[in-house]
């Protein structure tokens, strides 16, 4: 999967980064990165601790902004805009820490996506049947997630790997063109591993994904395109194969005590 | 469902409460529940902890007052006139103040109110270190009239039943449900779309005009806006209130209003006992009720609930 048969030409990219640079008082974290995200596809940032990987992943998602450099989401320039601006442009993140919303109810936290695009998000003096509407697609979203028994739960009670899942229907909600993933099985039990690869092997269909990702077994499985980040600069860029053999890589990993 | 009856019970007692109790303490009482509810709306839905919210309370009060002196308008308009000057001043407080959160924010609070209480003390309409005083009962829509404490006290609980519905609305709206992710989560709110600092400053002119249609009780009540209203202790007495009732309930903030008003009448026989005993009942509460008087009995019923199920 992830192969389209997108026309070619400058709309094969769905998210490019070009010169990509972020200083954090006089340390570059991220240098003159170029990136090209192929349009469809599950595409990888990898790298040692301290490779700049987080760094990269918050300056395309505009929770940064960069030094210097450019950044086009489907050909338009997105560098100055914010993250609120992206995401409703159809560009979505997810964070490392469990980004739920502890004291709402499962359902709750998709519909509070769900009202992103529903106008009447600032209605203060109008009772929750105004948004009612939205349950249906929220019950929808959290049945492609398996959670939809667990719908009137509070967000807290669910268990690590449960509250993932909502936080990919939470995502889905929005249904973003290029979903950004942030370490999505990071301190995860093997348990839950395999059932969020599979959840974003699924999510991933007719997106485009970016993904940072520790587990090399889960980005074996799930991707197409991996970059290799080492102090903050791209290493190399390949599939998996071409990746896992490259002298560079190996060096980088086995070499790697990094400061973290 | 099962609350109905407990609310109308309570709308019961408030109804006869003047036969027990003096009138002008029940307006206290009941102008520091709309008042405590206010900032609870800020604190308790929207994460953020207003460190000055005497200014509108207490600069509301001075409005409400000047304007009936001045105007001679009916009492409700009166009320409401303070309220809205209070969200005016709210939505400036709010456009500095609500890009900045947790101490900043409330640091920032702090020295507009403190700002806010030099120029009320200097200004020339609200009587220095004497006050406003002789602030009219003017008729109820200009009709009725409400200049006995016994027939003010109606008006107050009227205003006072309308702030809470109102309340309860704002929390239980599609921007309430918003607010509250805001509280949970900001950076994820943002990355879904939604521009979080215009919620929180939504948020900040309710919270400011409620606060200020509380003020505007109290001045009714009173007939006479002070400076105390609008000091610093005010704006702490309201941050105990809120947590000592429970935070983020709808009821904590009333319970926490009664408890400390009660307490503040009871004890000013002794004096300075009052100021001693609000230290002591914050101990209390910090160490013991972290979910306030309402959290800790929602949490008990709660488990209560869960147990014979197991």
């Amino acid at each position: 999967m992830g192969t389209t048969n997108a026309p070619a030409g400058a709309g094969d990219f769905a998210l490019e980064a070009r010169g990509l640079t972020k200083v954090f008082g006089g340390f570059a974290a991220v240098k003159d990165v170029n990136l090209a995200v192929r349009r469809g596809a599950i595409h990888a940032l990898i790298g040692p601790n301290g490779a700049g990987k987080t760094t990269c992943f918050n300056l395309l998602t505009k929770t940064l902004q960069p030094t210097a450099g450019t950044i086009l989401f489907e050909g338009e320039d997105i560098s100055a805009l914010r993250t609120a601006d992206v995401a409703r442009r159809g560009l979505v993140r997810s964070f490392q820490i469990s980004a739920t919303f502890p004291h709402l109810t499962v359902l709750e936290n998709v519909r509070v996506a769900l009202q992103s695009d529903y106008g009447r998000a600032y209605q203060f003096w109008r009772s929750l049947k105004a948004v009612e509407p939205l349950n249906k697609r929220a019950m929808q979203l959290l049945e492609e997630v398996g959670l939809a028994g667990s719908a009137h739960l509070t967000a807290t009670e669910l268990s690590y790997g449960k509250k993932r899942a909502m936080e990919i229907a939470t995502t889905l909600a929005l249904e973003p063109r290029v979903m950004l993933l942030d370490e999505p099985t990071a301190g995860m039990g093997h348990e839950d591993v395999e059932p969020i690869t599979d959840l974003i092997r699924r999510a991933a269909q007719g997106r485009t994904v970016v993904i940072v990702e520790h587990n090399l077994s889960v980005v074996s499985s799930l991707c197409d395109r991996i970059t290799v980040l080492q102090h903050g600069e791209v290493l190399t860029e390949g599939t998996y194969a071409e990746v896992s053999t490259n002298p560079d890589v190996v060096t980088a990993y086995m070499g790697g005590v990094d400061e973290s | 469902m099962t609350r109905w009856p407990m609310l109308l019970a309570l709308l019961a007692v408030a109804l006869v409460a003047p036969t027990v109790v003096y009138p002008v303490l029940l307006m206290t009482v009941l102008s520091f529940i709309v008042f405590a509810c206010s900032f609870n709306l800020l604190l308790g839905y929207a994460g953020l902890l207003c460190f000055g919210h005497a200014m509108f309370f207490g600069g509301a009060a001075y409005v409400t007052g000047w304007f009936l002196k001045t105007t001679g308008a009916s009492i409700e308009i009166g009320i409401l006139v303070g309220g809205l000057s209070a969200a005016a001043l709210g939505l400036l407080v709010g456009l500095v103040a609500v890009k900045r959160s947790g101490i900043q924010f409330a640091m920032i609070t702090f020295a507009i109110s403190q700002f806010v209480y030099f120029v009320l003390l200097q200004a020339p309409f609200t009587g220095g270190e004497d006050g406003l005083q002789r602030i009219p009962r003017t008729a109820l829509l200009g009709v009725v009239d409400v200049s006995k404490s016994g027939s003010l006290y109606y008006v107050v609980l009227g205003f006072t039943v309308l702030a809470v519905l109102f309340f309860y609305r704002v929390v239980h709206s599609p921007f309430g449900e918003i607010l509250k992710a805001i509280r949970d989560n900001e950076a994820r709110v943002e990355s879904l779309g939604f521009r979080p600092e215009r919620f929180k400053l939504i948020a900040f002119v309710i919270s400011a005009g409620m606060a200020g249609v509380a003020g505007g009780l109290k001045a009714v009540a009173f007939q006479i806006a002070t400076l105390t209203d609008v000091s610093w202790t005010v704006s702490g007495e309201v941050i105990l209130m809120t947590l000592l009732g429970g935070l983020g309930t709808l009821a904590g903030p009333m319970v926490g209003a009664v408890i400390i008003i009660g307490l503040n009448d009871f004890l000013s026989q002794f004096g300075e006992w009052s100021l001693i005993s609000q230290g002591v009942i914050m101990l209390v509460v910090i160490i013991f009720l972290r979910r306030g008087v309402v959290g800790e009995i929602d949490a008990f019923l709660r488990r209560k609930k869960v147990a014979p199920a197991r």
